[in-house]
């Protein structure tokens, strides 16, 4: 299931959600999703794995060294910490999933880890700390934009109940 | 050594976490600070042939502009052809054997970014089309950018609008010459900056590129002055010039074969190590 989420969301970004240029500088980045959907208690080291090659191949297809790939990867090892801050202490031995219905600790789970994963991605991509403003700009509005996007992938693709 | 290996094991994750991230840095920091020395660029056949089929299927949609720049080119070329001044004049000693000192090998662009500081344009062809790195690219309306790395089919090219582009270019009127780069607000305007106090010029003259690289001949279109502005520490004139390319809509490209540029470089390396 990851394997294939692994693939389509790849394609979906690479051949749509990267040519969206809203406002001529704003692209939307679900491709995350893979890392958040991962199995909540699902091996790590595979997790790092994947995340850094699914960063190393966005950053093959926008030429931005290895931007992606630090992100993706900083937002993997930052996942646990997340799960801990939206869902309590104690989360491993609940049966979480994030591809349900929007309940205020999965909406709070997914801004978090947007964020975390945007704001690390600016600051690489721009590299320069005079331009703060713009970095900061481009995460939040890159953030609304792309949670937006990522709720609609899950409700679309949500397994249906019954 | 038992607790050693206990260690690894524990935080095998946290470690393999570190590497990753060390590997991916440092292919940033080269990435920012490097001019081609890429490891990881869209010109190699994995992402060359994805842009190739993705762009088959956008072209359609972009047929009548891209259409609409041809006729165009072709009515000012045509028009040049049936204004030859005299053809009785005394050719210039550097054509006299009828050889063009500029050759062109004609390409597509089959992905276009504009939407970060660091801009690269993937075209069609590479070094089997006879495509190298540091040629020029332009298209009938001015320069678009310097080939940056190949592939055997592809290659990429850096746009102008990228921070680490610097091309030499000259006010058309008064010769002055100054560089061109991108500050990286619009995609609409460049900056030329380091041009003399002494230069006579107003808002609307024409910028052209200059004659001292070796990548791009001389006179070639890239915009007109939309703003003069004095920079405060160096007190040279930075001028905001607005591109007569629409670098968000580019087609058809070709790029420039310089015969002269190896024998130039050969020559000012000998110079240099003399």
């Amino acid at each position: 299931m990851s394997f294939v989420r692994f693939f389509l969301l790849l394609a979906a970004q690479i051949i749509i959600f990267n040519n969206i240029d809203l406002f001529g500088y704003i692209n939307p980045f679900p491709y995350i999703l893979f890392i958040l959907l991962f199995p909540v208690n699902g091996n790590k080291q595979l997790l790092i794995i994947t995340s850094f090659l699914l960063g190393i191949t966005m950053d093959l297809f926008s030429n931005s060294g290895g931007v992606h790939a630090a992100a993706c990867l900083i937002l993997a090892y930052a996942r646990p910490y997340i799960f801990k801050f939206s869902f309590g202490v104690s989360y491993e031995y609940q049966t979480i999933k994030i591809n349900d219905v929007l309940t205020p600790e999965r909406f709070s789970f997914l801004l978090v880890s947007v964020i975390i994963h945007h704001f690390t991605l600016f600051i690489l991509e721009v590299f320069q700390l005079s331009s703060l403003w713009d970095i900061l700009l481009r995460t939040i509005i890159g953030t609304l934009f792309t949670l937006l996007i990522c709720i609609i992938l899950i409700y679309i693709f949500k397994p249906s109940k019954r | 050594m038992q607790q050693i290996f206990n260690f690894i094991f524990k935080n095998s994750h946290r470690l393999l976490f570190l590497l990753l991230l060390l590997i991916s840095l440092v292919l940033t920091i080269q990435s920012h600070s490097f001019h081609r020395s890429k490891v990881i660029s869209s010109a190699n056949f994995l992402s060359g042939g994805v842009y190739e089929r993705i762009n088959g299927f956008s072209e359609y949609l972009n047929l009548q502009t891209q259409n609409e720049i041809l006729v165009q080119e072709n009515a000012r070329l045509k028009s040049q052809l049936f204004n030859i001044k005299d053809s009785t004049l005394v050719p210039s000693l550097d054509s006299i054997k009828g050889i063009d000192k500029v050759n062109l090998i004609v390409s597509k662009v089959i992905r276009n970014s504009y939407n970060v500081y660091e801009n690269y344009i993937t075209i069609k062809g590479g070094e089997k089309a006879g495509i190298k790195p540091d040629m020029g690219v332009v298209n009938s309306l001015g320069i678009i950018g310097i080939v940056d790395n190949t592939s055997e089919k592809y290659a990429t090219v850096m746009s102008i609008l990228n921070r680490k582009s610097q091309i030499n270019a000259k006010i058309k009127k008064t010769n002055h010459f100054g560089s061109l780069i991108w500050d990286g607000k619009s995609t609409g305007f460049v900056q030329l900056i380091d041009v003399p106090r002494l230069a006579a010029i107003r808002k609307g003259d024409t910028i052209v590129t200059g004659g001292q690289s070796v990548i791009f001949p001389e006179n070639i279109n890239i915009g007109t002055i939309d703003k003069i502005y004095i920079d405060n520490q160096t007190n040279y004139y930075t001028l905001n010039v607005k591109l007569f390319n629409d670098m968000t809509n580019l087609g058809h490209v070709y790029i420039i074969k310089s015969k002269d540029r190896e024998e130039i470089i050969n020559l000012e390396n000998q110079t240099k190590n003399e």
